[in-house]
């Protein structure tokens, strides 16, 4: 190249570096994932946002639907209602949560490991499934009724009891996490500068898991405003936010007022996310400090308050999952207590029978497999790839999205969107496939996340080094990054199976009657009467997630024994 | 002087507002081992990761073996690569490490088989193939990170900080390997450090390098003896400065009194700063009769550093102590005391006169 006196004197313009061909792949890829989250989520949100300022035939009308929203009293109330509830169950949920993981931090109780897994418990069920326990505990022939004094167990008491059960597991989750990244050298610090154990707990102990707890409300507090399982089954005529969804668009057909529903829903919901967004990058500054672990001394008397308290926590768990297994297998809880499996004939009930369940096993499989796929390439092609700056920027703004946005609203942005006549992918309505590719959506941002994490903790110069050697990236993909990163995938895998599983909110707006599924089949035949098969539905929910679960662990424990002597590295 | 091999032209490097690399350019030779060295943030590695293509220059040429390689991506660049981390696969065995640019290579297996044992052999590890890298120690993981860059024959070798993450001894002792393998290899190397004892033994030329822009080229020697700047002086071993102002003919006054200059093509005039290492000056007896460049001062610290002392001089009316070096018999001999008066002579020759810096 010559340099002519023109070419000198030109604008500066940096040097555009030439792709190679496996960029041009990744781009590809890249903005394949990306076009799949712009149909899956972003177009359906706009469609519904767009849903909710038109009127019923098609004119745009501004925000009257919203005035006439909020010059519906009932319709107002259910704000108050939600927010009431999503406070009371934060502050319960939390303290609960707290003594439970300070327990499993900080004391030597026995038998941490049977606690750690009760308290699981209910993430491998659906949120239906507490609520009918509650009926059969304290409803009008409640086994324990008195418990309640008289308080009616339908309405704000038994949301809130369920939503406590609901949430648990995931606020115990954050503050374990929070408290076991304590530094021993700043208790010892704290110990030798003579402070009592009170004034360590204040001083030392609660700072360091300040953001922890907050995160935790706010998980909370938006899975308990979102919920939708627990206000149909017991809430009575408490209304909710998520319960107005669903009446103004099943029980009403006002799809208007369910999209401008589903935007007030949205606020919150919202709202909470980006606040724990910010809190959560604190956190990581002060993961990033060398700590030293801390072992909890014994202390006998300590360690049995907190076992007595571990174990009255697992009886309120255990109670309302063995409620439900009891009701499903006696002829007539509880007046007809004689063993039957005439419950479990699901194919005599509405709700889809037998079928159900299966469709729900082949859904969850799918929403596995493509799901762990998707994501896992998705945040591989985010963190690795050159290039598009923007594009992965937009990408790593629709990945943390679904977070934001409760499965109700979801399924019903998927009503207006892919259930428009002038859309070409309105052939996907009604079909396996649209709800396979609305619950990968729906869980999409936990499971990015923790792809993202287990990537950025590989050496960032894998590429770089695959790229000098000369090697095509799927090489270095498929021979290094995915075998490392194997137990993230089996996470992702097991967290999209469990949630597909569980899940009601989203797809109860896109079944079919050929697409069935186990967890709305419970609440239909909750909706029916037949209160004993849905716990029974409910159960088999729960027994094939925690089979998946123990599978999981088998798998996960067979893994690590075999790539025992190259893991240790990752140690170190 | 073998043919030029590498050759980089008006290379600029910006991210966002700031520049890191500012109108570098620089020639390496065939077969020549090169140091970038300089302090954290000089630019060395992103000068190091542009030739790599790893970070393309936003503005710049660069060119290898006579053709422009300016904007290629890595892979169609022809360079091997070790990184402080060693970045070496855990999940693969050292055996498959090193083959790992091999294999895909359509070469026949035992081919392979035969190169990854050759390579081995050449960094001594021929008896840890089968292992992974985690159950290496950190100076194994490092050789068999220069075996498999090595594999693939390229012509460029280049090494980014690749002993900062060891220990002082396995460090010297690797030194001396990757120098040695280098030579019998004949492949041209470029070496990013901060470590000027790294820099020194192992280069054929150093590129010293401050805030984007190249101080000083040129082999250990030159850049020890005759540093370009004051920062090539101070960065490379240590110096003593003093703040002085040129008086014409040689001499230069300071707040201690004055000093003579005998240095080649002596031209500085005003403000200037004297520099001379603690080695080149010369502990001598006390005389009555002062004689050229004499200072004398108050021993304030006397470390020993085995073969030598190394004696910080207060000298009466000087803004900063003087450090001297001198032979651990000849300080004994001379009475070195903590708070006793000692005599220093600076050779006119050895003091070298830079610019006040601005």
């Amino acid at each position: 190249m010559a340099v002519t006196p023109s070419s000198l004197s030109a604008p500066v313009r940096p040097l555009k570096p030439k792709a190679s061909a496996d960029d041009h792949v990744m781009r590809l890829f890249i903005l394949m994932i990306g076009l799949y989250l712009v149909i899956a989520l972003a177009l359906p949100l706009y469609a519904m946002f767009s849903k909710s300022v038109f009127d019923s035939e098609g004119a745009f009308v501004g925000l009257s639907n919203y005035l006439e929203y909020f010059r519906t009293p009932a319709l107002v109330y259910s704000i108050q209602n939600s927010l009431f509830i999503g406070v009371i169950t934060t502050v319960i949920t939390v303290s609960v949560a707290f003594v439970l993981a300070y327990g499993f931090t900080r004391s030597r109780m026995p038998g941490k490991p049977i606690f750690k897994t009760i308290t699981m418990i209910p993430i491998l069920m659906p949120s239906l499934l507490p609520g009918i326990a509650l009926i059969y505990l304290f409803g009008r022939q409640g086994v324990v009724k008195w418990m309640l004094f008289g308080h009616d167990v339908y309405g704000p008491i038994g949301i809130i009891i369920s939503e406590v059960f609901f949430t648990l597991p995931h606020a115990l989750i954050i503050i374990v996490t929070a408290l076991s990244i304590a530094d021993a050298r700043l208790y010892e610090a704290a110990t030798a500068l003579r402070a009592g154990p009170v004034r360590i707990f204040f001083t030392v102990t609660l700072p360091g898991v300040r953001y922890g707890l907050i995160s935790a409300a706010f998980v909370v507090f938006t899975l308990a405003v979102t919920d939708f399982g627990a206000p149909k089954v017991i809430g009575g005529s408490f209304n909710v936010l998520a319960t107005d969804i669903y009446k103004q668009v099943i029980g009403q057909q006002n799809f208007q007022m369910g999209a401008v529903v589903s935007v007030v829903l949205l606020i919150p919901a919202a709202l909470a996310f980006f606040v724990d967004r910010l809190v959560q990058k604190k956190q990581v500054a002060l993961l990033s400090a060398r700590a030293v672990a801390l072992e909890p001394k014994p202390n006998k008397r300590f360690d049995m308050i907190m076992m007595v308290y571990a174990i009255i926590v697992s009886i309120f768990i255990l109670g309302i999952l063995g409620m439900c297994q009891f009701a499903a297998l006696f002829k007539f809880f509880p007046y007809n207590l004689s063993f039957s499996l005439k419950n479990y004939q699901f194919d005599l009930m509405d709700g889809g029978g037998w079928d159900s369940y299966f469709n729900s096993i082949e859904m969850a499989t799918y929403a596995a497999v493509f799901g762990t796929i998707i994501v896992f390439y998705g945040a591989y092609l985010v963190e690795k790839g050159k290039g598009l700056g923007v594009i992965r920027g937009a990408f790593q703004f629709l990945a943390m999205l679904p977070m934001a946005v409760p499965g109700l609203v979801l399924g019903l942005a998927y009503i207006f969107f892919f259930n428009a006549p002038s859309n070409p992918l309105n052939v996907l309505y009604h079909t396996m496939t649209i709800l396979v590719i609305s619950t990968i959506v729906h869980f999409y941002t936990v499971a990015h996340l923790t792809a993202s994490t287990a990537l950025k903790q590989m050496d960032a110069q894998f590429e770089s080094v695959a790229a000098s050697l000369k090697q095509p990236f799927y090489r270095t993909f498929l021979r290094v990054t995915v075998p490392v990163c194997t137990p993230a995938i089996l996470d992702i895998s097991i967290y999209l199976f469990v949630n597909a599983m569980t899940t009601v909110s989203a797809v109860v707006f896109l079944y079919s009657p050929h697409t069935t599924l186990a967890s709305v089949a419970v609440l239909n035949m909750d909706d029916a009467g037949d209160i004993a098969p849905a716990a029974a539905m409910g159960m088999m929910i729960f027994y094939t997630a925690a089979g998946v679960k123990i599978l999981h662990y088998l798998l996960s424990r067979g893994i690590e024994a075999r790539t025992q002597a190259w893991r240790i590295s990752s140690a170190n | 002087m073998a043919s030029v091999f590498l050759k980089i032209d008006s290379l600029t490097k910006n991210f966002g507002s700031f520049t890191a690399l500012r109108d570098i350019s620089l020639e390496v030779f065939e077969g020549e081992f090169v140091c970038f060295l300089g302090p954290s943030g000089c630019g060395k590695t992103t000068l190091l990761r542009a030739i790599a293509g790893l970070d393309i220059q936003t503005q710049g040429r660069v060119e290898q073996a006579g053709q422009d390689i300016s904007v290629l991506p890595p892979s169609e660049r022809d360079f091997g690569i070790v990184f402080q981390s060693y970045a070496l696969f855990p999940n693969l065995s050292v055996n498959k490490n090193v083959a790992y640019g091999l294999e895909s290579r359509r070469s026949k297996r035992e081919e392979v088989d035969q190169r990854v044992s050759e390579l081995l052999a050449l960094v001594d590890l021929a008896d840890q193939g089968k292992k992974y890298p985690s159950q290496l120690s950190g100076g194994q993981q490092q050789r068999v990170a220069l075996a498999r860059a090595l594999a693939t024959s390229p012509g460029l070798l280049l090494l980014d900080e690749p002993l900062s993450a060891l220990d002082a001894k396995v460090r010297a002792h690797l030194r001396q390997e990757i120098k040695r393998l280098q030579k019998r290899l004949a492949v041209t190397t470029i070496m990013v450090t901060h470590d000027q004892e790294e820099a020194l033994t192992m280069a054929d030329r150093i590129v010293v390098m401050n805030h984007g822009v190249i101080e000083q080229i040129g082999t250990p020697e030159q850049i020890y003896a005759t540093p370009a700047s004051a920062f090539v002086a101070e960065f490379i071993g240590t110096m003593n400065f003093v703040s002085a102002l040129a008086t014409g003919s040689g001499t230069f006054t300071h707040a201690g009194g004055s000093l003579d200059v005998s240095a080649d093509g002596l031209k500085e005039s005003g403000q200037v700063r004297l520099a001379i290492r603690p080695e080149d000056i010369y502990l001598s007896q006390g005389t009555d009769t002062p004689r050229l460049n004499q200072v004398v001062g108050e021993v304030t610290a006397a470390e020993y550093l085995g073969a030598f002392v190394r004696i910080s001089l207060a000298p009466e009316g000087w803004e900063s102590t003087l450090q001297v070096d001198a032979s651990t018999d000849r300080a004994a001999a001379l009475g070195i005391k903590v708070g006793a008066p000692a005599y220093v002579e600076l050779p006119p020759e050895k003091i070298l006169v830079y610019p006040e810096a601005v």
